[in-house]
């Protein structure tokens, strides 16, 4: 045997080695997430996660809101298969998985108990009763205002407050001497900032987006009064550079005591009631999105963080694993019992609210499980409409649209155009670029 | 001395890295004109189409579409106004020997090291928020209404800070022109009864007029493509106010997805670029002769 012949026996030898090992070699899942505070948790909780499952690594990509949806939009739409599991809406699930991008989540964990999600989410996350994204944390929305400020001011909020009674009490909590702003509302552009409110909103007070031939319906005087009662109270009660505040803008104004009244997201709740975050922890009450004299319909806000494999993915029953303990009641007992019942990821499981425990640590809990219960997807206006979604309309073009009406609608808020003017601006950007888009189809 | 030989094996030996190069411009560009002819959405990638001139025409009917040119030039010309200006201003005095000199050089300098996110975020949380920055917080130290920056001067809020970031830029070319300039001649200037004034405009700038358009020309390739600034700050609003024609190309791919859309901005970007490249240099380039 010659030496050359050895040594390519050897190498060969060594190549069969290496291959084995590869074939043991764990499987990295790439997830895409976004930066908030229950997902940041979530990454430096995971360890029972990994020490369970050896041969999977995670390899996290965090991102802000907006260039997660770009990135993750961009990839899933050209094929690139960058990642394995996908942190994404409400808004993206229905549509994603109608062409056919997301992987159906079947073949869950037996304990993975697919009926203890809340009926709204599972509905909103399903297209023909197949589950296509799992939810993390759900959310509706609702109003936040401060208890002192109220009594101060001789005020009070019901629990089912209308426009009216939040406008009276916005005007009587108001204090410009002091900072003290009688109410802080989303005027930061963006189909998920101003315009998600203002969508629900509208919702509120019996408008709609398009009618049944999707026509745009920014003239109908429905519109005309939400826009002219949003500007008014934001103009006279709320804080000065609104029109550049959105949700954590906000959050902090409140908790810093500069709002009388707050009307956003349930899972602020947990944020402002946090003693370490914020200096109003104790006075915070709580009420159901208002609505307007004499409209059966309170702002149908639904949305929820989910996780989401997409179909390109090779590596699919790694990522539905992980998709499933991220999701399941045992991830929420374990972040329970390392950082209190307040810190479980809310909105998703019908248990979490019927748990004594969660409910005493979370005082807003009830508020936050009606809200969610009433939202409506399918029909979120009291006229008729051919589309779902809640505080967005569900359907490609909106992100598009909605987000170029938002920057017309915190112009108006700026003071740069009047209510009328801007109304007009969005009738006919959305008329344009439904027509581009083909409407009706 | 070459010979023709020589000469040809020098053209044969050069050709590789020139086509690579042609290559690397063509390709791109070629693809970009090629997709802003099709009816191309990334969220219906199936529903692809021959679109013809549609998208052309779509992008500039757009009705922010004018805003965006007019902002575009307003941008440009408003940074390299304050540039310009201030750069010689601040350029004279750190010619100056003065006590510290080194450390205020790297001072006046550093802002260009600064990414431009980084530089927005701070001057938007930190320096121009209505409630929590050092504006506002000097407003109300003088008793006066903090103004709102980005709502009510959001362009001229935006020139601000993406001036802030080019000023070091011209500064230290500036200066750079200015140590050039021969001490003995401007001592016969003064001695001849010149004033400081007179030797700055009949010495000084023409001295500088080289540097001026250098920066002039450089600033003006990159100020037509800002975008970072206006992404973290405005989002080019309120309503267009603060729209240039890159953030406008932005939407219609990253907001819109509207790949075919975009792609007829971005030709159409690049032609503007290019006319208003031709007339600088027709009209400061000949300084460079």
């Amino acid at each position: 045997m010659t030496t050359t012949f050895r040594a390519l026996l050897g190498a060969t030898a060594l190549c069969a080695i290496g291959g084995a090992a590869a074939a043991q070699d764990p499987v990295t899942l790439t997830i895409a997430t976004v930066n908030n505070g229950d997902m940041i948790r979530m990454q430096q909780m995971t360890a029972p996660f990994t020490e369970a499952n050896p041969d999977i690594r995670l390899d996290w990509v965090t991102l802000e809101e907006n260039i997660l949806r770009e990135r993750v939009t961009t990839d899933i739409a050209t094929g690139g298969g960058q990642y394995d599991v996908l942190t994404i809406g409400t808004y993206e699930v229905p549509i994603w998985a109608a062409q056919g991008w997301l992987a159906p989540l079947e073949d869950l964990p037996d304990d993975y108990d697919v009926d203890d999600l809340i009926p709204a989410v599972r509905e909103a996350l399903s297209v023909d009763d197949t589950l296509f994204a799992a939810p993390f944390y759900a959310e509706s929305a609702m109003v936040m205002y401060r208890t002192d400020l109220a009594e101060a001011a001789g005020v009070t909020i019901p629990d089912n407050p209308t426009w009216t009674d939040i406008r009276t009490a916005a005007e009587a909590m108001t204090d410009r001497d002091a900072e003290v702003y009688g109410i802080c509302l989303r005027g930061k552009p963006g189909w998920g900032e101003n315009m998600a409110f203002l969508t629900a909103m509208a919702n509120s007070y019996g408008a709609r987006w398009f009618d049944t031939e999707w026509a745009p319906q920014f003239d109908s005087p429905e519109w005309q009064a939400t826009l002219t009662d949003y500007l008014e109270m934001m103009t006279n009660y709320g804080p000065p550079g609104a029109s550049s505040n959105g949700f954590n803008e906000n959050l902090s104004l409140f908790q810093q005591g500069r709002c009388g009244i707050w009307i956003d997201a349930t899972v602020a709740a947990s944020f402002v009631t946090d003693p370490t975050d914020s200096t109003v922890a104790d006075s915070v009450g709580f009420a159901q999105f208002p609505n307007k004299d004499g409209v059966d319909n309170h702002g149908n806000w639904l949305w929820a963080w989910n996780l989401a494999i997409p179909a390109s993915s090779q590596k699919q029953d790694a990522a539905r694993s992980f998709v499933a303990w991220a999701t399941s009641k045992g991830y929420t007992d374990m972040i329970a019992e390392a950082q209190g019942w307040r810190a479980a990821p809310p909105g998703t499981r019908t248990s979490l609210y019927e748990n004594p425990e969660y409910q005493e640590a979370a005082p807003f809990a009830a508020m936050t499980l009606e809200a969610i219960n009433s939202a409506n997807t399918q029909q979120s206006s009291v006229q008729e409409v051919p589309y779902t979604g809640g505080q967005f309309v569900a359907i490609p073009e909106f992100q598009g649209i909605g987000t170029q009406v938002g920057q017309t609608f915190s112009a108006a808020l700026a003071g740069q155009m009047s209510a009328d003017d801007a109304l007009a601006a969005a009738q006919s950007s959305t008329a344009r670029e439904m027509a581009r888009a083909g409407y009706p189809k | 001395m070459a010979t023709r030989q020589t000469a040809g094996l020098a053209r044969l030996m050069r050709a590789p890295a020139i086509i690579l190069l042609l290559i690397w411009m063509i390709v791109p560009l070629g693809m970009t004109l090629y997709y802003s002819f099709l009816n191309y959405n990334l969220l219906n990638p199936a529903n692809v189409s021959w679109a013809g001139w549609f998208n052309y025409q779509y992008f500039y009917t757009d009705p922010a579409f004018f805003a965006a040119i007019r902002n575009t030039l307003v941008l440009v010309l408003g940074v390299l106004t304050i540039t310009v200006v201030l750069g010689i201003a601040i350029a004279l005095l750190i010619d100056k020997p003065i006590w510290g000199q080194g450390i205020v050089r790297i001072l006046i300098i550093s802002p260009f090291f600064v990414m431009p996110p980084v530089a927005a975020l701070i001057w938007k949380n930190m320096i121009m928020h209505p409630s929590y920055g050092v504006f506002a917080d000097i407003a109300r130290f003088l008793g006066l209404q903090p103004v709102d920056w980005f709502a009510q001067y959001p362009l001229t809020s935006i020139i601000i800070i993406v001036a802030w970031q080019w000023l070091p830029f011209a500064t230290l070319i500036l200066l750079t022109a200015l140590q050039s300039l021969d001490g003995e001649q401007m001592e016969a200037a003064e001695m001849d009864g010149a004033g400081p004034v007179s030797r700055f405009i009949h010495l000084t700038l023409p001295h500088l007029a080289r540097a001026i358009t250098v920066v002039v020309l450089i600033q003006t390739i990159f100020l037509l493509g800002i975008y970072a600034e206006i992404l973290v700050t405005t989002n080019g609003g309120p309503g267009n106010a603060s729209t240039n024609l890159t953030y406008l190309i932005y939407r219609a791919a990253r907001l819109n997805f509207d790949i075919g859309g975009a792609a007829a901005g971005g030709i159409i970007a690049v032609i503007l670029a290019n006319i208003v490249a031709i007339f600088l240099m027709r009209a400061v380039g000949k300084n460079l002769d």
